[in-house]
């Protein structure tokens, strides 16, 4: 579903990807970790084309998408933090959206219900904690039932409650079949998610497993403890 | 009407006079002009019909009155000085004179008066000629009610509306000229007055005025001539009342003032000229009760200027009230309203308590550097002109009206 | 007008700045005309809001605000919205509330004290000159991520159009005296949209002056129908020209 072929960006004289070559496909859930500065978040931003990179291309459903704005119909994005205009309500952003999409896709509200935002529909986004804006963003993301969900550290910021809300909800949208990108530095949280998992770091890719791949090539049960098994070894080559 | 009037006037007093009348038509006893003036004698009168006359030029050397009925037209086919006018106590009245010839060496025009007394030319129609009406070594002529039209493009193409040369106790009243070189010249011209005539878009001066001393214009209308109207070279002049309006364009001005003297200046309309006065070399005049409204410049005055006196005047949405190419203050102002002061009454005497400074900074830099022009009204100059006001350094710091009126005068 | 740009007009109009930039135009602008007894005092007032005010709000709110929407832009970004649309529909939002803020608050009057033809001009002329400056300040701050160095580039561009320009002009003026440097001069003016803007204005306002001398060349070039087009077409250049730029620079940007 997602192509990417020899990846670089760089900012300035800074290279924050280097030849990254990655494949996404349908049905995958997908965990985007690495240490802070790694890329991450300048990957997906390339891949939703915030980023224009200095070299290589992105391919979505078989089409570039350089110079092509449609395909990010079919695409929900979490931000890291989300940021609002600060004179808008809940309400009329969600409006805002809803009437710049017109789209024909039944919407999907589950996420709206549960985080309870029909309450606080007219708080202006500048009032809103930290936390609340993330449900904003959240509901946003999956608000047109996107096959594919780019979720950027979803649950930094909210509560245990409403990131269980969330998690329930990654997984009932990953039971359809859909692809979902997340990145988190809480690995613990993504046992119950993820099928697979592209590590990088410095830019690179330093590996593109399935979880199943990692936990019997490493031998250990959770997420996180393969991976620090990982990177223990690589220190020690 | 009036012309009626005349014709009848004129006619009951040949009568009197024991004269006969000669009339000149298609089935009158004469068929020309000319035929009927070798028959006159002195104080007959010519009565000319309906018509057109194409004589090359009658000279009219007898004191006889001619007069058109109807607008008979005397044309001169472009080639002929129409009336020449050569004797004492002549009256032309009642024609439609056109196409003078044209020569720049003896001047043709459309009614000539060589040294001739008592002369009157009056409701006449003059259209496209060379000169229109003009008058050498003449007294006491009369030139009245005249509608005075030519077409001139270029100065050297056209002579003048009115042009009067050598000639002493002159009236010129009541004519409207437009489209000559000058409307109304002057030259060598005493005790003369020129009165409710009507001056506009002639290429050169609505007035020329030089060397003709002991004059009075008055209520006159002097519009949108090529560059106002010129007096020059001349003492003892008095302009009272008249209108000068949109005289406009480089070098151009409402009234140009050159080496004048004694002369008054009052009741007059500035409006929307160039330069509303421009003063050179001028002394002892009085300017008082004008209105300027709307002029680039109200007055500029040179600094060859003394002893002139600018008093109750007012000065109304000019883009300069005054300027001057000079530091040297010889002339007084005095009791003026200006709408730029912006002084405070406190004794409410309606005088100003502080005294206004009519001359900007601006106005000096421009005088001496006129693309600065180009910078007017920009903050930068605004805020040089402020400072200059509060603290003047470069502007004469005598150039100052210590009696500004806090409203205009009613005039 | 699309949707993205209604909705930020309806946030700008929102907007607290907007509302005391309209109330002192309006405010001003009233009060000039009722206390003096003939309108073209009022208008010379209003000609230094026009050329001094109004550019300074424009460009330093417009960069502000376009700073301010960083979020917003992201947000939009997400969506499937063509950048270039984001970029425009910004760059008419914030003219259309800024017009609209100018309108009311200098326009209503002019066009109620003044509506001769020196009032028609200025109307036109602040309405060019706020657009202009809206299109200045999508220049500063897309040359620069960060803010205050954005803002500080927009003021300094205000300062140089509106007060330094005309400082070198008048050097130039004082260096070159003795050249005929009238018609050079014109075309230098063009440069500057704050300059070209008054010279439009002193055409009608000071109309005798402008027929002497120097005024005369002025008049010829600006005066007429074709010089009046020339002069409209540059301010129009002097919209297009920054915001195409920006624009360019914009759909390349990384966020």
């Amino acid at each position: 579903m997602i192509e990417i072929n020899n990846l670089s960006k760089n900012f300035a004289r800074l290279k924050v990807l280097n030849n990254v070559s990655l494949s996404c496909n349908q049905g995958e859930c997908i965990a985007l970790i690495g240490p802070n500065g790694c890329g991450k978040t300048t990957l997906i931003k390339s891949i939703l084309g915030m980023v224009i990179p200095t070299e290589g291309t992105i391919k979505f459903k078989d089409t570039f998408i350089t110079n092509n704005f449609e395909y990010r119909n079919h695409i929900g994005y979490m931000p890291q933090i989300g940021r609002y205009p600060d004179n808008m309500s809940i309400g009329q952003i969600l409006d805002m959206i809803k009437e710049l999409r017109k789209s024909d896709i039944p919407i999907d509200e589950d996420l709206f219900h549960q985080f309870k935002l029909k309450d606080i529909l007219n708080k202006k986004m500048r009032t809103l904690s930290g936390g609340t804006t993330q449900k904003v963003s959240a509901t946003l993301a999956f608000l047109f039932n996107p096959d594919v969900l780019i979720l950027d550290e979803p649950t930094a910021g909210l509560d245990p409650l409403a990131s269980e809300i969330l998690k329930e909800k990654i997984i009932a949208e990953k039971k359809k079949g859909k692809l979902i990108l997340i990145t988190s530095h809480l690995l613990s949280e993504l046992d119950d998610l993820v099928t697979q998992i592209i590590f990088m770091q410095d830019g690179n890719v330093q590996f593109h497993k399935t979880v199943d791949e990692l936990k019997s090539s490493t031998g250990e049960e959770k997420i996180s403890k393969a991976i620090a098994h990982i990177l223990k070894n690589n220190t020690h080559e | 009407m009036k012309v009626k009037f005349l014709t009848f006037f004129f006619l009951i007093l040949s009568q009197f006079a024991h004269s006969k009348v000669l009339e000149v038509g298609q089935n009158k006893s004469f068929k020309k002009i000319k035929d009927a003036l070798a028959q006159a004698i002195n104080g007959d009168t010519i009565l000319i019909h309906q018509g057109i006359y194409k004589e090359g030029n009658i000279i009219v050397d007898k004191e006889v009155t001619l007069i058109g009925k109807n607008w008979p037209i005397l044309d001169g086919q472009k080639k002929y000085e129409i009336l020449s006018i050569k004797s004492n106590n002549t009256v032309i009245t009642g024609f439609r004179v056109e196409n003078s010839g044209y020569a720049t060496l003896d001047d043709p025009g459309a009614i000539k008066v060589y040294e001739a007394n008592h002369v009157t030319v009056c409701d006449n129609i003059l259209d496209d000629n060379f000169f229109g009406i003009y008058l050498q070594y003449c007294k006491n002529t009369v030139v009245k009610n005249n509608r005075i039209k030519a077409y001139g493009v270029e100065e050297q193409q056209i002579g003048n509306g009115i042009h009067c040369w050598k000639s002493d106790s002159l009236q010129i009243i009541g004519n409207r000229i437009s489209g000559h070189r000058d409307g109304i010249y002057f030259e060598f011209v005493t005790n003369s007055v020129i009165w409710r005539n009507i001056s506009t878009k002639n290429i050169r001066y609505g007035l020329h005025f030089m060397f003709s001393n002991n004059d009075a214009y008055i209520t006159n209308v002097f519009k949108n001539n090529g560059a106002g109207v010129a007096v020059m070279f001349t003492k003892n002049v008095t302009m009272i009342n008249n209108t000068f309006e949109e005289n406009w364009g480089d070098a151009s001005y409402g009234l140009f003032l050159k080496e004048i003297s004694d002369s008054y200046i009052f009741g007059n309309t500035f409006i929307r000229n160039t330069s509303g006065i421009h003063m050179e070399g001028t002394s002892r005049i009085k300017v008082e009760k004008n209105v300027f409204e709307s002029n680039g410049w109200g007055m500029k005055i040179q600094a060859s200027c003394m002893e002139n006196e600018v008093v109750t005047n007012n000065f109304i949405a000019n883009t300069f009230d005054i300027s001057t190419n000079g530091s040297l203050v010889l002339n007084t102002f005095n009791g003026n309203y200006w709408d730029k002061y912006d002084g405070y009454d406190l004794d409410r005497n309606h005088i100003g308590d502080v005294p206004y400074h009519p001359l900007s900074l601006f106005s000096v830099i421009v005088e001496n550097n006129p693309p600065a022009m180009l910078l007017f009204r920009s903050f930068m100059v605004t805020l040089l002109d402020k400072s200059e006001k509060m603290i003047p350094s470069l502007t004469p710091d005598n150039f100052i009206d210590n009696t500004p009126l806090m409203h205009s005068v009613d005039l | 007008m699309n949707r993205i740009g209604k909705f930020i007009v309806l946030d700008i109009l929102k907007n607290k700045i907007v509302l005391v930039y309209t109330l002192i135009l309006a405010i001003l602008s009233w009060s000039v005309f009722s206390l003096e007894d003939n309108s073209t005092k009022g208008l010379l007032t209003l000609l230094n809001v026009i050329l001094l005010t109004v550019p300074l709000v424009s460009v330093i709110f417009s960069t502000i605000y376009i700073y301010n929407s960083s979020e917003f832009i992201e947000l939009l970004l997400s969506q499937p919205i063509r950048r270039s649309k984001i970029w425009f529909s910004l760059f008419f939002g914030l003219s259309i509330s800024l017009l609209l803020a100018f309108f009311i608050g200098a326009g209503i009057p002019i066009l109620f004290y003044a509506p001769s033809d020196v009032g028609i001009m200025m109307l036109l002329v602040g309405i060019f000159i706020t657009v202009v400056f809206v299109a200045i300040a999508f220049l500063s701050s897309i040359a620069t991520r960060d803010k205050a160095k954005g803002i500080g580039i927009a003021i300094l561009l205000w300062m140089f159009f509106a007060l330094l320009f005309d400082g070198v002009v008048l050097f130039l003026i004082f260096q070159f005296a003795d050249y005929p440097i009238e018609k050079i001069m014109v075309g230098i003016t063009a440069l500057n949209p704050i300059d070209l803007a008054r010279i439009l204005i002193l055409l009608h306002l000071d109309v005798s002056a402008m027929m002497g001398y120097t005024g005369a060349i002025f008049k010829n070039f600006f005066g007429n129908q074709v010089g009046i087009i020339a002069a409209f077409t540059i301010l129009l250049l002097w919209v297009a020209v920054p915001f195409l730029i920006s624009l360019r620079k914009f759909r390349k940007k990384d966020l």
